[in-house]
């Protein structure tokens, strides 16, 4: 059986960086950080006290308030950001199958913040349960695409996948091969997260995760350099249309590129560690490539999962030496967490959406906040580091690991 | 109108996202104001908070509309 070819026609981000694609894009190439103190809470006592959060968010521009409150924060920006990927890519929503178009997202963890609000209230009051009827429903990281798919009648394969931060990338790869096996012509995917609440900041921090650079929140995400020390905790969703290449093009659809491979692996190490020796990391860039059918010198760009944590960014560059030999040298490395800091569930759409813009503009965004020389670091390596630069990318890959030793990895090729 | 009554309705506003001048005594929740049967359920519970009192399921399901909610109440606080 010939597989089908997989094409992307439509984008759609909400970032902490940017609230559409275009601004979302614009940051990314002018190295816009995301980070400040958190908002939405008192974080006085934490000991981060900040995080990339969205800005200059009202969802009821976007979604009636009665359907909005029916909606965890997750949901919400899994609908804001679809709705724009759906609109991009121009789908005549009276003419497509819906039958054969599904939505499959990523959430790493769902409604983090509903759930904390309902325990909360159970807490503060004399034992009675008094659950609001809508916290199970607003809870489960499902939901999002349920919601999507309601809106818009979409009755192919729905459900979210779940494999912390590496959900959106694997939410991807099961996308791509739906189409490419002909389950469905068209597929929203993508993923959101809006874990900046009291619980997910203070989870985060007493693993250690997190960096405490309170002084300087812009600069604490710096991927690569030798004074990283851990994550910035980001919010928001990215969509992305994919649609098999015949349907788009006899359509006229806008084609942005090409999904030619999807490469899955697990660790099998540690909860949250990395393997020191990125044996799963080199696995799954391996894995991605044979599915793409392509060689390790035919990669001009790779969109690092790059955290920012001091163990994860060394590991990651070694497996990318250890793959791609020689040609590593020759390929434009970058980790947008530096700007966005890191979506968890979201962030492998957010990355892909950076790596297939960087196909259609011919520009690597930058690793912002480089300042001091990693000697566990390749100096050979092109990290991109604070500018952008222009570059000819007809391949790109997007690279993202998930607690639990979950790795994914998503290759886009510029159409030929 | 009743205190009662008013706050009855600021709730219906709320929870339903309607405009205040549909929450008339003979609507009811489903098949006039678009609430569903977890809308219902949270109504209940909202009026069970603002009044400081217990609707039993039983009872529940015989508030419909937005006169029986207020009935319901106007007993149930005397």
């Amino acid at each position: 059986m010939e597989l089908k070819r997989v094409v992307v026609t439509g984008l759609g981000a909400l970032t902490p960086i940017g609230n559409t694609v275009e601004e979302y894009w614009n940051g990314l190439i002018t190295g816009k950080s995301g980070a400040a103190p958190v908002t939405y809470f008192d974080a006085e006592k934490f000991k981060t006290k900040f995080a990339c959060e969205i800005k200059n968010f009202d969802v009821t521009d976007f979604i009636h308030r009665k359907e909005a409150r029916r909606m965890d924060k997750f949901s919400q920006y899994a609908m804001v950001a679809s709705d724009e990927a759906i609109a991009d890519s121009k789908l005549d929503m009276d003419s497509i199958n819906k039958l054969r178009v599904g939505v499959v997202w990523g959430a790493g963890i769902g409604g983090l913040e509903t759930f904390q609000e309902e325990v909360i209230n159970f807490a503060n009051g004399d034992g009675t349960p008094k659950f609001n009827p809508f916290f199970i429903p607003k809870m489960i990281a499902d939901i999002a695409p349920g919601n999507i798919s309601i809106k818009y009648g979409f009755m192919g394969p729905n459900y979210t996948t779940v494999s912390a931060c590496a959900s959106s990338a694997n939410a991807m790869i099961d996308a791509l091969n739906y189409i490419r096996l002909g389950h469905c012509d068209v597929i929203v995917t993508g993923g959101s997260e809006a874990a900046v609440t009291i619980a997910g900041m203070g989870g985060f921090n007493a693993m250690h995760a997190m960096s405490t650079r309170n002084d300087d929140p812009q600069t604490a995400s710096r991927p690569f350099d030798a004074n990283r020390d851990g994550f910035v905790l980001g919010e928001g969703a990215g969509a992305i249309i994919l649609e098999e290449y015949e349907h788009a093009k006899a359509r006229g659809a806008k084609i942005y590129a090409e999904v030619v491979g999807g490469g899955l692996s697990s660790d099998a190490y540690h909860m949250t560690a990395p393997h020191p020796d990125g044996i799963g990391v080199m696995a799954v860039m391996r894995n991605c490539l044979e599915n793409a059918g392509m060689q390790p010198e035919e990669v001009d760009h790779i969109n690092t999962h790059g955290t920012s944590t001091p163990l994860g960014d060394v590991a990651e560059l070694k497996a990318i030496s250890e793959v791609f030999g020689d040609h590593a040298k020759n390929i434009n490395i970058n980790s947008t967490k530096s700007m966005t800091g890191h979506l968890l569930g979201a962030a492998g759409a957010v990355e892909a959406i950076a790596s297939i813009l960087s196909i259609e503009h011919g520009i690597v965004p930058p690793t912002i906040n480089h300042s001091t020389v990693d000697e566990n670091i390749d100096p050979s390596l092109n990290l991109t580091l604070n500018k952008a630069q222009k570059r000819a990318v007809k391949v790109a890959m997007s690279n993202t690991f998930g607690f639990g030793g979950h790795n994914a990895c998503v290759l886009f090729k510029k159409l030929d | 109108m009743s205190d009662i009554a008013s706050r009855v309705k600021a709730i219906i506003v709320d929870k339903l996202g309607v405009d205040e001048n549909e929450v008339v005594q003979e609507a009811s929740f489903t098949n006039d104001l678009g609430a569903d049967s977890l809308d219902t359920v949270e109504l209940i519970m909202e009026f069970e908070k603002e009044f400081d009192i217990q609707i039993p399921d039983d009872q529940a399901e015989n508030i419909a509309t937005v006169g029986q909610a207020i009935s319901y109440i106007e007993e149930a606080k005397k």
